[in-house]
């Protein structure tokens, strides 16, 4: 099955160095005029640092509103970092503006399969639409080994990219004879297999998955979720999973990365981050979870909401429903530190003020 | 046993079109008791929002109850006239629904839609109703109640809306409360909240809850009974630890088995290939079926009804005394399945 080369661990194929990315959500000028305000920026993404190595599924966990579709954005380069740099293979993001070959490699499919896929084109168009983009990735996966060497696009041939189609189809598990029907004709799982063969198209090494399953009832998601894990052994995919689903991560990822706010609270691998979550954070969220083997108990609920994004709160932004917050909290931000093989950023537990774990969250594995 | 609070009897939505008639529901039978939750499950399109729909008396037309009784403390409700029906709706079962800014009306304040539906049921003057509203709010979890309650429904939060939404549900104090998905548009940490308080307050209250989602999460910790739909019927019906654990039907089987747990690390989820038929096209026999890994003869011809399975009822026929040997037959078959795949 895995014929690919194996990627040389030293580099890792995404790093983000200290990115953010602000908007400026100001009320008209005239409006800023009369009422005499001043502008108002929301950081959306602050100061975030992570990489993904070649192969590997990196999932961002976090509440609406903390900023994990903006850096989806920010990977694919919708959206240019205001702060900071995103490297893709070594190459800065912002240059897949003009590289072709570049854009090629990271694929992004979103959450709203409705939303997602042109109504009015047949399944077989919007799949081919990347293909006739970019021409030269029409390398039969099947037959020969990957092809990273630019294909002349007069050797792509309607007919291989109807060829190329069809493999697709069948990849994502739909039938050939699909291409000639409309998204409506599809389910909703159905229609996010569409977009992921969509995106599989131009034979991408990165994909930015951008909560594919939240629209999807559980047997399904189940259906997409396998498929993914399949497709990514099977190809030597790379995955940015973001999702408000903790399970659905802890299913998919590796390392895991939980935002808050903008920011990084904590980034481990899954088995580390499961069983002894640092950030007070990281366990309020474990702990809001319901769970199926908690029938009957009753739960402590964790106070407090999400802080509006134009407003933080000063140090720490998680300190107003922080159980263990003191005043260090309230002035200072944290930084993301290394404990073990955890990054967090919390001055409780580098201060050792927070035990690694209170109570066990994972016993069981 | 106790007379039932709810009792839903072989109930039958239809919904007549051109193309002749969707049946949507069918054959839809169980009971609440006082003070009980009852979570109903299902996937998009499995009928649950419906049922909770019926029950309210607010059926989008063309949909109507073709058969089937609906009865509330015994006395039936489902033949009601709109009138009698608006005052039953408030006064003796409440209503939540998913999206808490679609369920306020965003041109009042809070205050003015909570003493309405107050002076709608209840026998107050304004200023009682205004007190009552505060307090409401309070037991509801808002800070500031009585701020806020001048407030409109934009300058509330999700979870603080919703807040007001289960204040609304619970101001003429029904008996029975039907919440439609009260959690999913919410966060995970403001889910938590929002579940605990409605346990609570029903709880202090008495009120009997049906509670209508797709997360079994949500049921498992909420709920004393689950009910699972498929394509417009019950599937199985049991005490939710029952249902939870020991799964009976093979489609709750499948569902359990696709969700990803929080506590365990796998590394294959079950799936249940294929996907709920469209209302126009319901299988014969079991709707299941053509997903079934277990269907056997009878299936695709005869259509099972809920029977004894273990603790809970499931609409099985491995559960059929009938069949019992070529039902002994498939679970072996399965074994050996499950056996061969645990070796891959």
């Amino acid at each position: 099955m895995s014929a690919l080369p194996k990627p040389s661990p030293a580099r890792p194929l995404v790093e983000v160095i200290n990115a953010g990315r602000s908007f400026d959500v100001s009320a008209p000028w005239l409006n800023r005029v009369l009422q005499r305000q001043g502008r108002t920026i929301l950081k959306a993404v602050d100061d975030v640092s992570f990489t993904i190595a070649q192969g590997e599924t990196l999932g961002l966990v976090g509440e609406s509103g903390c900023g994990k579709s903006t850096i989806a954005r920010l990977l694919v380069g919708l959206h240019a970092p205001t702060s900071g740099s995103i490297l893709f293979d070594g190459e800065p993001v912002a240059r897949f503006a003009k590289s072709q070959a570049m854009r090629r490699r990271a694929q992004m499919i979103f959450q709203d399969p409705y939303a997602s896929l042109n109504p009015r084109w047949r399944v077989g168009r919007i799949i081919a639409e990347p293909l006739r983009l970019h021409r030269a990735a029409v390398v039969d996966q099947a037959t020969g080994p990957r092809v990273r060497e630019p294909v002349t696009a007069n050797d792509v041939t309607d007919q291989r990219i109807d060829a190329r189609v069809d493999a697709l189809l069948r990849q994502v598990g739909l039938s050939p004879a699909d291409r000639v029907k409309y998204p409506h004709q599809f389910s909703g799982g159905q229609r996010q297999r569409i977009s992921i063969a969509r995106a599989l198209a131009t034979q991408p090494d990165f994909l930015v998955c951008d909560e594919p399953t939240s629209a999807l009832d559980v047997s399904v998601q189940a259906q997409v979720l396998n498929l993914m894990k399949n497709l990514q052994r099977d190809l030597g995919l790379t995955y940015l999973f973001i999702s408000h689903n903790l399970a659905v991560v802890r299913y998919i990822a590796d390392r895991v990365g939980v935002m808050y706010l903008g920011r990084l609270a904590e980034l481990a691998p899954k088995t580390e981050l499961f069983a002894r979550p640092l950030h007070p954070y990281t366990r309020m969220l474990l702990e809001a979870i319901p769970d199926l083997e908690k029938t009957g108990t009753s739960r402590v609920a964790v106070a407090g909401e999400v802080p509006n994004p134009l407003d933080p709160p000063s140090g720490c932004t998680f300190h107003p429903r922080c159980p263990y917050a003191n005043a260090r909290c309230k002035a200072e931000r944290p930084e993301l530190k290394r404990h073990g093989l955890t990054l967090v950023a919390c001055h409780g537990v580098d201060e050792g003020r927070i035990d690694a774990i209170t109570e066990p969250v994972a016993v069981a594995s | 046993m106790p007379t039932p609070l709810l009792e839903v009897r072989h109930l039958r939505v239809e919904f007549p079109s051109r193309r002749g008639t969707l049946l949507a529901l069918d054959d839809v039978s169980f009971s609440i008791a006082p003070g009980e939750v009852l979570g109903v499950v299902g996937e998009s399109g499995a009928g649950k929002s419906l049922t909770g729909a019926a029950i309210i008396g607010l059926l989008e037309a063309p949909g109507r109850i073709a058969s089937g009784e609906i009865l509330l403390n015994g006395r039936r409700i489902d033949q009601l006239d709109e009138e009698a029906m608006r005052r039953v709706r408030g006064k003796e079962i409440g209503a939540i629904f998913q999206d808490p800014l679609t369920s306020l009306n965003p041109l009042y304040t809070v205050g003015q839609q909570l003493i309405e539906t107050i002076q709608t049921h209840l026998d107050l003057s304004t200023n009682a109703a205004r007190q009552r509203a505060i307090d409401l709010l309070e037991s509801t979890g808002i800070p500031g109640a009585r701020q806020r309650i001048d407030q409109y429904p934009h300058q509330f939060s999700g979870g603080m809306r919703q807040r007001v939404v289960i204040a609304l549900a619970l101001a003429a104090e029904p008996k029975l409360i039907v919440a439609d998905e009260p959690t999913t548009a919410l966060d995970v940490s403001i889910q938590a909240q929002i579940i605990t308080l409605l346990k609570t307050l029903c709880r202090d209250h008495g009120t009997a809850i049906m509670l209508v989602t797709h997360d079994m999460g949500v049921i498992a910790e909420t709920a004393d009974r689950v009910a699972v739909m498929y394509a417009g019927r019950i599937v199985e019906i049991g005490a939710v630890q029952d249902v939870i654990h020991q799964p009976q039907h093979p489609y709750t089987i499948g569902l359990m088995g696709a969700i990803p747990s929080m506590r365990h690390e796998v590394e294959h989820l079950a799936q249940i290939d294929g996907s709920m038929p469209r209302l126009n096209a319901i299988p014969s026999g079991c709707a299941f079926h053509p997903r079934c890994a277990a269907r056997f003869a009878p299936c695709s011809r005869e259509r099972p009804d809920l029977m004894p399975a273990k603790a809970s009822l499931a609409a099985c026929w491995l559960h059929d005394d009938r069949h019992r040997k070529a039902a002994a037959a498939v679970h072996a078959t399965l074994a050996a399945i499950d056996h061969g795949a645990s070796l891959q």
